[in-house]
Parts: C-alpha cells; sequence; structure tokens
C-alpha cells in the first residue's frame, strides 16, 4: 500500500535519514521505534509528503508521489498534485494541531467541504460519525481550548479518518499528552488497526507496539537497522543496536 | 470671557461640527481599509519565497514609515499634481487626496502589524492543513488568516484610533474635518475654548464607537462554546476508553 525506496534526507550538512527503504501492506501496523533523534519522525514526515526528502521514492497505492528527481521537488504547479496525494494520508501530530478558530465537527468538517467538496450539511454529517467513532460525537459543538489533550487527539485521528485516507500516520500521537490520557487515544488507535486501517505509527509505547503492530521498525542513525514481527524483535533482536535500545528501555 | 456652554452646546450639534466628523470618519475607514488590504499583500510580499517581492516590501515598509505624514500629505496633494498634470483638475481634492495619503502611509505600518499576526500562527497549524489536502492559499484563508487577525486585531484598533487623529493633519490640505471646522469657528468667534471642546467630544464619541465595533469583535473571536446563543446548551462530557469501546461496537 505505502511503499518507500532509498529515501536520504538531510539539514544542510546534517544527514538525517541515509537511504530508508520500507513497505507497508494493506491493512497492516507498521511501529517505528529508536530514540529521537534517530530520523523516525522525518521519516514519517516525508511518507506523508510533508517534508521533501533529497533523494528516494514514495509510492502510495501504486501511484508514484515522490521520485527523488529535481523536477519532483516542491513546484509551484505541483503543488496540486502533492495537495492531493496529501488528502490521501491521514496524519496525525504529537500536538494534535487542532484549528483552534473551529469547534471539534468544524475541524473535522474543514477537508471535506474544502477539499473534498462536500456540502456543508453533508459534511457535517460525517463529522458526526466520524466524531462518534472516536467516542467524541457529544462534544461535537466545543471548541478545542474545551477539550482535554486525549479528547483534542481523538478529534483529530476523526479528523484524519473523515478523508477516508489509504493509510494513516502518526507521528508520536500520545507524546504530548498526560500519563492517564494515553490509553483513550491507544484504544482508538487498536480499534483502527483492529478494523483493517493500514497504519504507520511513530511511538515510544512498546507495550502498544508489542501489541498492535505487524511489523516493527527499528531506525537509528537514520535507517531502518533491523524490521521483523514485534515478537522477533522484542524477545530475539537480530541486531546489537537493536538490544542496546532496548535493554536501556527496560 | 468664561466658558459658555450655551455656545459649547450649539457647535457640538451643529451641522458643520456634524459634516467634519463625518468626514473624518469616512476618510479613517476607507484608509483603514486600503491600508488593511495593502498591508495584508505588503506583509505576504515580505515572506514570499521571491527574494524580488520580499525586497520590494522591506523598501516599502521603510520608506512609509520614514516618512512623517503630514509630509505624506503634502506630497500627494501638492507636489504629486506638480508631477502629474492629470491630477490638477476638480475631481483631485483634498479628500481624495488624504485618502490616498493616508493610505500610502498607513499600509507600511499595517504591513508589520499584519505579518507579527501572521508569525503568531504556529507551524503545526499549516501543516496540519497541508495534510489535509489544502492548497496553500486555502492554507492561508481558512486557517492562518483567522488566527493572525485576532492577534493583531487589538494593535490595529490602536492603529485606526491613531489614524482617525493623523486625519486632522489633512486640515492643512484643507479638507473640511473635525479640526478644520472648529479652526474656522475659532476664526469667526475667538471661541477657543468651546470650539476646541466640541471638537473633543466629537472625537470622544467616534473613538468610543471605534472601540465598541472593536469589542464586537473579539467577543465573536472567542473561541468559546459558551460565547454561543443563550438557551444552547452543552452536552454532558460523555468520553474515555468505556465510551469508545461501546461506540465502535455499534459502529
Amino acid at each position: 500500500m505505502l511503499k518507500a525506496q532509498n529515501l536520504a534526507k538531510s539539514y544542510g550538512p546534517v544527514p538525517i535519514l541515509t537511504g530508508v527503504s520500507l513497505e507497508v501492506k494493506a491493512g497492516t501496523t507498521s511501529v517505528i521505534i529508536g530514540r529521537s533523534g534517530s530520523g523516525k519522525s522525518t521519516l514519517l514526515r516525508c511518507l506523508g509528503l510533508l517534508e521533501t526528502p533529497d533523494a528516494g521514492t514514495v509510492i502510495l497505492d501504486g501511484e508514484q508521489v515522490f521520485d527523488g528527481s529535481a523536477a519532483h521537488r516542491w513546484r509551484f504547479g505541483r503543488e496540486r498534485e502533492l495537495a492531493r496525494h496529501r488528502s490521501e494520508l491521514g496524519m496525525v501530530f504529537q500536538r494534535f494541531n487542532l484549528f483552534p478558530h473551529m469547534t471539534a465537527a468544524e475541524n473535522v468538517m474543514l477537508g471535506l467541504t474544502e477539499v473534498r467538496k462536500i456540502g456543508r450539511r453533508a459534511a457535517r454529517a460525517v463529522a458526526v460519525e466520524h466524531l462518534a467513532k472516536v467516542g467524541l460525537d457529544a462534544l461535537a459543538d466545543r471548541y478545542p481550548s474545551e477539550m482535554s489533550g486525549g479528547q483534542q487527539q481523538r478529534v483529530a485521528i476523526a479528523r484524519a479518518l473523515s478523508m477516508r485516507p489509504k493509510v494513516m500516520l502518526f507521528d508520536e500521537p500520545t507524546s504530548a499528552l498526560d500519563a492517564e490520557l494515553v490509553n483513550e487515544v491507544l484504544q482508538v488507535m487498536r480499534n483502527l488497526s483492529t478494523e483493517g486501517m493500514t497504519m504507520v505509527v511513530v511511538t515510544h509505547e512498546l507495550r502498544f507496539a508489542r501489541e498492535v503492530a505487524n511489523e516493527v521498525l527499528f531506525v537509528d542513525g537514520g535507517t531502518i537497522v533491523e524490521s521483523a514481527p514485534p515478537e522477533q524483535i522484542f524477545d530475539s533482536p537480530q541486531e546489537e543496536q537493536t538490544r542496546v535500545f532496548l535493554s536501556a528501555l527496560r | 470671557m468664561s466658558f459658555d456652554w450655551q455656545i459649547f452646546l450649539n457647535m457640538v450639534t451643529s451641522a458643520t461640527f456634524a459634516q467634519g466628523a463625518g468626514i473624518a470618519v469616512v476618510v479613517t475607514v476607507i484608509s483603514a481599509a486600503i491600508a488593511t488590504v495593502a498591508g495584508l499583500f505588503l506583509a505576504l510580499a515580505r515572506n514570499s519565497r521571491y527574494s524580488v517581492l520580499r525586497q520590494s516590501s522591506v523598501v516599502y515598509i521603510f520608506v512609509g514609515r520614514a516618512i512623517p505624514t503630514l509630509l505624506w500629505l503634502l506630497l500627494v496633494w501638492n507636489a504629486l499634481p506638480q508631477v502629474i498634470p492629470a491630477l490638477r483638475s476638480e475631481w483631485f481634492s483634498p479628500f481624495l487626496a488624504a485618502i490616498v495619503a493616508l493610505s500610502l502611509s498607513e499600509a507600511a505600518y499595517m504591513a508589520e502589524i499584519i505579518r507579527g499576526g501572521i508569525m503568531s500562527v504556529e507551524d503545526g497549524q499549516r501543516e496540519a492543513g497541508r495534510a489535509l489536502g489544502l492548497m496553500p492559499h486555502k492554507v492561508f484563508a481558512k486557517i492562518v488568516w483567522p488566527q493572525a487577525v485576532r492577534v493583531f486585531l487589538p494593535t490595529a484598533g490602536n492603529e485606526f484610533i491613531s489614524l482617525l487623529k493623523l486625519t486632522s493633519l489633512a486640515s492643512v490640505i484643507s479638507l473640511q474635518e473635525l479640526l478644520t471646522v472648529a479652526g474656522h469657528k475659532v476664526s469667526a468667534t475667538y471661541r477657543f475654548a468651546e470650539a476646541y471642546a466640541a471638537a473633543a467630544v466629537w472625537y470622544l464619541v467616534i473613538v468610543s464607537v471605534f472601540m465598541l465595533i472593536q469589542n464586537q469583535i473579539e467577543r465573536n473571536m472567542r473561541w468559546k462554546s459558551a460565547a454561543r446563543p443563550r438557551g444552547q446548551r452543552l452536552p454532558r462530557r460523555r468520553s474515555g476508553v468505556a465510551a469508545i469501546e461501546r461506540r465502535m461496537t455499534d459502529a
């Protein structure tokens, strides 16, 4: 469903990604783990087309949405095409990034009315339906400032889901949450995974990774050091770097 | 000669003062509107990826703010027609010249005020908009602008009040605004205290109205559901993991 080949990215002289390739099969959940600064967030943002890789390709559902050639980089004329591809990728951010001047329902409606060109009334119905999916239809008319972090993140998930994305990308979705709110967000993600949504999750929640992931990718120094089913990564990691990382967390 | 309340009241309520006030308000509102639109484009140009636009904007903001407003008025009213003969005709009135001069000057200030508002919007907001598949102009119009307005509105309100008072400078180009009217009254009656007090009262009234309008706009930007019309009650909270579970099995 989502495939990346030889993604490379550096900020000035600092290499962040050095040739990353991965494939996420339809209906599976891949969890990316690694220490901060390892490049895992940059990798996810490249997959979400929010960051321009210096080289490499991204293929979404058989369509090449990014190729490394210079002509294919951010360009004025390409923005429309990129916008279309981005609308097929659901992105959930660490800091929620809900629009503070819109209610929960309006947050979810924005992409539907402006990108999908659905009328406001129908969009509202779709929004409430997706808010119900994350257990928040009762708060449809609340503003983000009137919700807890966990509720905000669930609205953000509903906002991404409402676009019917082919893949959902989560960038440390629980890192900014108080401990007691982490679970309600993970529960929503667990349910999504069970329903067969294709997901890529960057997280520090190793228990979640073990429980939900079909594949766990350990990223270090800008490359994927090891990728395997969770049992193997957590119980018998093959690489020394993976062992060191995991033992530090125990 | 003491303060004569009857003369003062007659002046305050006279049609001449009301007209003077009206001209001051109209010039302020039109100039503020033009300056806001021009300021928006200057602010966008200042953050543009094209260096020609960036630099032109910087130069304009520099020149616009460096030249005193009074000089702007004299330049537009007296100097410009000397260079451009087409302006030496009836239609180029003090009214028009005042609007042009004040807009040109004010745009430079508004550019910086608006730029400040735009910069205050977190990058994550733009990113969330882009991630939904919105085109850049939509991201700006639907996400960045409404949040920027809330930030720069108090400063802009300040700015519009000082713009109102700057219209009094247009008395030098014989615009019949409030202070010019008061000046005429003074030269006709030598009633300084009454005429200036009458002008002051009118400024107070106009500024109060401006403040009321600003408060009303700010009230609509509280982004709290409590700001909704009365009688529309908030539903009770129903959330938590159990609720999600139930909802998802329902669905």
